[in-house]
């Protein structure tokens, strides 16, 4: 056993108390403001786009992500990127040009609520029912890391960590409403980045730059089978399966990250668009996640490039680098970034990393908790519990007392949640299979709602359930290589091996996704739209006006930044091709 | 929505830097404390980085509310 424990002192403590103290005081100087329902759970729609755009990837740069990717540079090297160059840039690109029109222009609050407007209410309530109990369980499993990693790295009680770090969400959340969320988001951005920096330029130097690396790699990597540079070039062994780390073709990736995954996840999940949603002005939410972008597809060499280097340092006895073993004797990739911090870190910096992680997991717990809010208090109660009545200013002192209710219900569903993956170590893997499961229909469902006025409610909600049905069914019939659980799949019969968990995953979501979209085109000509064209405006693409960047300075326009945005992408992925 | 973010992420990063300069400063000389970051006073110039960002977006803040309130 490793031990992962870091000694902190004094000056480690005072950077994460000064910090604590903006976090909550920034809640704190927003409470005035929360005087209705709009102003707390949607921002009162006033955010500039510079900060919508650094909120929406801060919440998605969540713990999990920031461990994860860390972990996936150490096991796959730069063929990760591929989840930002292949996968999210261009799902955010599609986000911001083609259906933010729709999600901002259709005036819904919540993207369970455009499906109401554009399908119909039952499919609204499939969407937000799930949405719910997904959000919760994610804001569940990431404070359930974030004890785990407090326990192991500082020493800290469980229970005392759990409840510590959930008072400090609610704290500014219940003070601020969504955009104490936005303003922390952009605040642990900003210090993710700087924290986390150090370590990236230490450990690069630590082993001569980025051709000392690819030159140290050589022999480890060789000895694994791969090629000598299979973990410093991107596309370049895709071309069969088993010559990449990743274990996935090119179209693989292609279809299944690029398209399926990434637009899943990025255009549909309301987490996401919550926060372009929350833009003072149609260009403005068109702008967010392009502006979102440009960080975000340097991220990489943040988190990936150390976890490269990290395979390095194991592999050389002199440096003293190794992770810490589970219960089975495996190392725990997630760990990675941890132990980095504590390779290169002397005192100071050591407190500044520490702090980017925990600010890391709060901003995945927050933008959890403020989603689940709107979405409880919009989709659901309002829907099915108690409508608006004719009295306006009720209703909106009414919902905001729901909207706050929610945001401690939704803390303290977290609470039971994390206790719920303590118990279940696995569950944590099953889920997120789950998660992707139900994302891949909805994008179907979703893009087709906006692209295609003839589809019909009845054929979303089922293809819906059918596309869920489908990648459960092929998650069961398939597995990976050396998968000793049947959380990992092939619980019906082994009909198929993927040589990783990856490939599964990506092939689920592409099964899901095109068997959703032909059910709800095939439904859509049986069944009756009965909603008439002039109900639909706004909400699909023919029906909709274009929208005039005229009147925008052409710098500013959303094109123009899209441009940018995919010739950068461009260049990065050929210069690691 | 009532605050402009730029001055609270700028008085922190200020802070924080500040805080890491100093201590940077102080314990320039201690070598044991740097052998992990490889001989590099990282306190330091983390700090000195911090110190500017945070003075940068401080500027920004108090420009942009003086344009508002004028």
């Amino acid at each position: 056993m490793v031990n992962t424990g870091f000694v902190l002192s004094w000056i480690d403590y005072l950077i994460m108390i000064i910090y604590f103290v903006f976090v909550i005081g920034i809640g704190w100087a927003l409470k005035k403001y929360m005087k209705d329902a709009n102003a707390f759970l949607e921002a009162g729609r006033a955010m500039p786009a510079w900060v919508a755009g650094l909120a929406f990837i801060s919440t998605n740069l969540g713990a999990l992500e920031v461990m994860g990717m860390t972990g996936s540079g150490l096991k796959y090297g730069m063929l990760t990127t591929h989840f930002y160059w292949v996968g999210a840039i261009p799902a955010m690109v599609f986000l911001a040009i083609f259906m933010m029109p729709f999600y901002y222009g259709s005036k819904a609050r919540s993207v369970p609520e455009y499906l109401k407007l554009r399908y119909d209410e039952k499919t609204r309530g499939l969407n937000a029912g799930l949405f719910a109990l997904m959000t919760i369980l994610a804001s569940g499993i990431s404070m359930y890391a974030l004890a785990i990693l407090m326990q192991k790295v500082l020493g800290w009680n469980f229970h005392l960590s759990l409840v510590l770090s959930a008072a400090i969400v609610l704290g500014y959340t219940y003070l601020g409403g969504l955009s104490s969320a936005i303003y922390n988001e952009v605040l642990q951005f900003f210090i993710i980045l700087i924290g986390l920096l150090p370590v990236v330029l230490l450990s690069l130097k630590d082993v001569g730059g980025w051709h000392g690396l690819q030159q140290s790699l050589a022999p480890i990597v060789t000895a694994k089978g791969f090629a000598p540079d299979a973990w410093t070039t991107t596309w370049k062994y895709t071309g069969s399966s088993t010559s990449n780390p990743m274990g996935v073709e090119w179209y693989g990736i292609f279809a299944g990250l690029g398209f399926v995954l990434s637009f899943g996840y990025w255009c549909t999940n309301f987490l996401i668009v919550q926060r372009a949603m929350s833009a003072k002005s149609t260009t403005a939410a068109r702008n967010t996640p392009l502006i979102g972008a440009i960080p975000k597809m340097f991220i990489p060499f943040l988190l990936i490039v150390p976890g490269i280097v990290a395979l390095v340092l194991l592999n050389s006895p002199g440096k003293n680098f190794s992770l810490p073993l589970n219960d089975a004797g495996q190392p725990i990739y997630d760990y990675t970034i941890i132990m980095l911090l504590k390779q290169y870190l002397p005192a100071g910096v050591l407190g500044l990393g520490v702090t980017a992680l925990l600010a890391s997991f709060m901003s995945g717990m927050a933008g959890n908790v403020s989603a689940f809010n709107t979405v409880w208090t919009y989709d659901i109660y309002q829907s099915y519990i108690r409508p608006t009545t004719g009295d306006k200013a009720g209703d909106d002192r009414h919902y905001l007392k729901v909207g706050r209710m929610a945001t401690i219900f939704g803390v303290v569903l977290s609470i039971a949640a994390a206790y719920l993956a303590s118990l279940f170590g696995n569950i944590m893997d099953f889920l997120q299979t789950i998660f992707s499961m139900v994302n891949a229909p909805l994008f179907a469902v979703i893009f087709l709602g906006m692209f295609w006025k003839k589809a019909t409610g009845h054929a979303a909600f089922t293809g819906l359930l059918l596309g869920f049905a489908i990648a459960l069914l092929h998650h069961g019939l398939t597995y990976p290589l050396g998968a000793n659980t049947l959380v990992k799949g092939g619980w019906i019969c082994h009909l198929h091996a993927y040589p990783v968990e990856m490939a599964q995953n990506f092939w689920t979501a592409i099964f899901a996704c095109s068997a959703s979209a032909v059910l709800t085109v095939v439904l859509s000509y049986l069944t009756v739209q009965k909603k008439p064209d002039e109900e639909l405006k706004g909400l699909v693409y023919s029906l909709t006006p274009r929208l005039s960047e005229e009147s925008v300075p052409w710098y500013r326009r959303s094109v123009t930044l899209a441009i940018i945005v995919l010739v950068m992408v461009s260049i990065l992925t050929i210069l690691f091709w | 929505m009532g605050i402009d973010i730029k001055i609270p992420i700028g008085l922190m990063f200020t802070i924080l830097g500040l805080l890491l300069t100093v201590y940077g400063f102080f314990t320039r000389l201690d070598s044991t404390l740097y052998e992990r970051s490889l001989g590099i006073n990282v306190n330091l110039w983390s700090g000195l980085l911090m110190l500017f960002f945070g003075l940068i977006m401080m500027f920004f803040g108090l420009l942009s509310r003086k344009s508002k309130s004028s």
